[in-house]
């Protein structure tokens, strides 16, 4: 629609977002100051993954937005058709045929490759947040790669619960440098930040922007003792029998019946139109 | 003729072509030693056409930028001050400089950022020959295993990238070709 300029910002915007993402490709997981812009959504609905995304596309890309997994929720759905009508780009569920993807939450099922681009949306960017309220004393512990009070936390998960028990939004080490927040990815995802794609990710409430170049070193933080281990529900998906796959569980009726299936939507669609068949498709298909 | 070539030469379709020149801007960046083609633009003499489309792609009233050496011309000056609006500062001031190697040295002249602040330095575009992938080997983020770039000057590259998590960031220009060296890049001559 030519009501509006290419990808919805105007190009000054764009060359600040490019500026910024150029500065975090070249220290991967650091978290780059950007002067976020007012969307036509509200904080909280991925703004800093728009953003990103507006400076990233071009008009011959073919743009996939999933939200925890699915491309057929609200904030996807909204998402995708915001850029249709603000910049003409081609859109897909289909995780092969995309070239940028943004996302909410999940990496996706398919092994990603080098030419594609995948856009995380950030609520809470800074991994020591929680642990220490004020922006100046995380700056400088980041500076002084002063990250004990991370491990500090994941300790005493292990005294608390007898095993770490952060199972998303789990932070990992880039780089050997930078401790950085995947985004609330489950950690099921963390072995996946090795990849041959450029992710980068946006915040735009907290005004951060990062990325992480491909074939970057991503260590999920651990000890000795306590090894990381990505983990999901142990059960095959119920409709197209994935076992390698990230599960979402779905309560059936007040009987305490549920069901597990694939949190990756069109990675669960593709098995089963490759013949793949759950312990409940069967009786979905009747 | 001046104020022809001072209003010439930008971009046709500037959401469109800035797009494209940003996405082989980052894909360079983000993968050291991969050489893309970079077009756009029809800048003046001397400077090459991936480095004038880079300038307008990245630049605006908000950049410092400086012109270091032959680049520092007056066609040059009016040509980008037209396009960009971008004001022109020393070396030790400046966002992105460009020119050759040899007018852009010494390198302790720029900004590196702070300790908290590593993003604040200076971008350089560095001018010069037809760039192959051979002479420097490079290791490190956006590589597999190893990669392979012609650079100027490796004992000076490799003193910017000990500064990491500070120091500068190079791309590298001849023609329409661009690639990109940022400072996480470990650096050793090749053989």
């Amino acid at each position: 629609m030519s009501e509006y300029n290419f990808a919805y910002l105007d190009e000054q915007t764009k060359r600040m977002i490019r500026r910024a993402i150029l500065k975090g490709l070249a220290v991967p997981g650091y978290q780059v100051p950007f002067a976020s812009r007012e969307m036509p959504m509200p904080y909280g609905w991925g703004t800093g993954g728009v953003q990103v995304s507006a400076a990233t596309l071009t008009p011959e890309d073919t743009l996939k937005v999933i939200d925890q997994g699915a491309d057929d929720t609200t904030n996807a759905v909204s998402i995708r058709k915001f850029f249709e009508n603000t910049a003409g780009v081609e859109t897909t569920e289909e995780t092969a045929k995309a070239t940028v993807i943004q996302t909410r939450h999940r990496i996706p099922e398919a092994k990603l490759r080098d030419d594609q681009i995948i856009v995380y949306q950030v609520p809470i960017p800074e991994p020591l947040r929680f642990l220490e309220p004020r922006e100046t004393e995380t700056r400088k512990m980041h500076s002084l790669e002063e990250y004990g009070l991370m491990h500090v936390k994941l300790y005493e998960d292990i005294s608390q619960h007898g095993a770490i028990s952060t199972a998303y939004a789990y932070p990992v080490k880039v780089s050997g440098r930078y401790v950085m927040d995947p985004s609330p990815i489950p950690k099921f995802d963390n072995p996946k930040l090795e990849m041959d794609a450029i992710q980068l990710f946006g915040a735009g409430r907290e005004q951060r922007i990062y990325a992480v170049p491909p074939h970057t070193k991503v260590v999920s933080l651990d000890f000795e003792d306590y090894p990381f281990e990505a983990t999901k529900a142990e059960h095959p998906c119920d409709l197209c029998g994935a076992e390698d796959s990230y599960l979402d569980e779905v309560i059936m009726d007040d009987a305490g019946n549920r069901m597990f299936v694939c949190s990756d939507t069109d990675y669960c669609r593709s098995r089963r139109a490759a013949g793949h068949v759950g312990r409940l498709a069967e009786e979905d298909a009747a | 003729m001046a104020a022809q070539i001072q209003f010439s030469g930008g971009f046709q379709n500037a959401p469109v072509d800035a797009a494209h020149a940003f996405r082989a801007a980052m894909t360079v960046m983000a993968r050291p030693g991969e050489i893309r083609r970079l077009t756009g633009s029809e800048p003046p003499a001397p400077l090459s056409v991936a480095a004038g489309t880079l300038l307008l792609t990245l630049c605006d009233p908000e950049t410092k930028v400086h012109l270091a050496g032959a680049t520092d011309t007056y066609t040059v000056r009016k040509w980008l001050t037209f396009h960009t609006g971008a004001p022109f500062v020393p070396a030790s001031e400046a966002d992105f400089a460009v020119g050759t190697w040899d007018a852009l040295g010494p390198l302790n002249a720029y900004r590196i950022g702070t300790p908290e602040y590593p993003d604040r330095s200076a971008t350089l575009i560095v001018e010069g020959d037809r760039l192959h992938q051979r002479n420097a080997v490079l290791k490190g983020p956006g590589i597999k295993d190893v990669a392979h770039l012609s650079l100027p000057d490796i004992g000076a590259m490799q003193a910017n990238a000990a500064l990491y998590p500070l120091g500068c960031d190079f791309f590298f220009t001849s023609g329409d070709q661009i690639a990109a060296l940022p400072r996480s890049t470990h650096i050793r001559a090749e053989g």
